[in-house]
């Protein structure tokens, strides 16, 4: 069982980091609904101090970390140029453009994924600044809470768009390529 | 019978940081799908934005757009870091531009805008 370097770092950007942010995020927005509640009573527990601060911090260095990998590790490598006569298999951009039927995943796909994915981190790294430095306004001011959740709901949906076209850009044209690394050696 | 001492009016407490923290992440997000368009309808400042060449114009469409979100949010917590502001207005005008921003990075609505 066998992947090239370069699947392996976008399985780790897609998956690891990008997949994991969702959830962190997908989390992090029921912890707010929960602290949103006009009822403390009715709430289950807060986490404790240090949980809540990890977690937080934990969710916006995913979600940087998906961003950064993917626009400076694996994006030059889906856009890099195919030099004449090249297999355009290694070229997953250009082997995208090279069928109109295909030209979509990209023009739509990648360019919509590519600018979108950005807002995640951003609104994220706002959202944990607020949770953690400004609990006080956080518990007394509703519109504050309306508003820092409806902000998360969008850090929400720019990771989703971004995670759906980057797994079904993927699927139609692999970043593949690099030194191959065994996973698993299968008996003979 | 002895009543306990109050806390001070939430609504009296300075939310300038907070406003400031919020404003300056939609400016932000709004910059990052302005500049995308911009950078997409014109080759010289997609040219100009290649801070990385591997990654062309992305990288500095982020990074500029990074830059300014962080100088907003400096500037605003700066100006209203002991004032209580009116977070009604400040949200919505903040909610206005993060979807005007996410609008602007849909790319058939960037080529609606380009003409194309």
């Amino acid at each position: 069982m066998e992947v090239t370097l370069r699947e392996l770092v976008t399985i780790v950007h897609g998956m690891l980091f990008g997949g994991f942010f969702l959830m962190a995020i997908g989390g992090a927005i029921v912890m707010l609904l929960e602290w949103s509640s006009p009822n403390p009573e009715a709430s289950p527990p807060r986490p404790a101090a240090r949980w809540r601060t990890t977690y937080l911090v934990a969710m916006v260095a995913l979600g940087w970390a998906a961003v950064l990998s993917g626009a400076y590790v694996v994006y030059p490598w889906y856009r890099a140029v195919a030099p004449p006569g090249a297999d355009l298999a290694a070229f997953p951009q250009r082997l995208l453009m090279s069928n109109p039927t295909t030209a979509g995943w990209h023009t739509l796909g990648m360019e919509w994924k590519e600018h979108v994915a950005w807002f995640a981190p951003m609104v994220a790294t706002m959202v944990g600044f607020v949770m953690l430095r400004h609990r006080a306004a956080w518990s007394a001011d509703r519109q504050l809470r309306r508003v820092v959740l409806g902000f998360a709901a969008v850090a929400f949906l720019a990771a989703a768009i971004a995670g759906g076209w980057g797994a079904m850009i993927n699927k139609a044209a692999p970043v593949r390529g690099g030194d191959t690394i065994q996973l698993w050696r299968s008996a003979p | 019978m002895t009543q306990l001492p109050q806390p001070a009016s939430p609504a009296l407490a300075p939310n300038g940081t907070v406003a400031a923290a919020i404003l300056g992440c939609s400016l932000g997000c709004f910059a990052l799908g302005g500049l995308a368009v911009a950078a997409d309808g014109s080759k010289r400042l997609a040219g100009l934005l290649a801070f990385y060449h591997p990654t062309g114009p992305l990288s500095g469409v982020t990074s500029v757009a990074i830059a300014f979100w962080l100088l907003c949010w400096a500037v605003f917590a700066a100006r209203w870091k002991k004032k209580t502001v009116a977070l009604g207005r400040v949200s919505a005008l903040a909610s206005l531009f993060l979807l005007l921003g996410l609008l602007l990075t849909f790319p058939p609505f960037g080529d609606l805008l380009l003409g194309r």
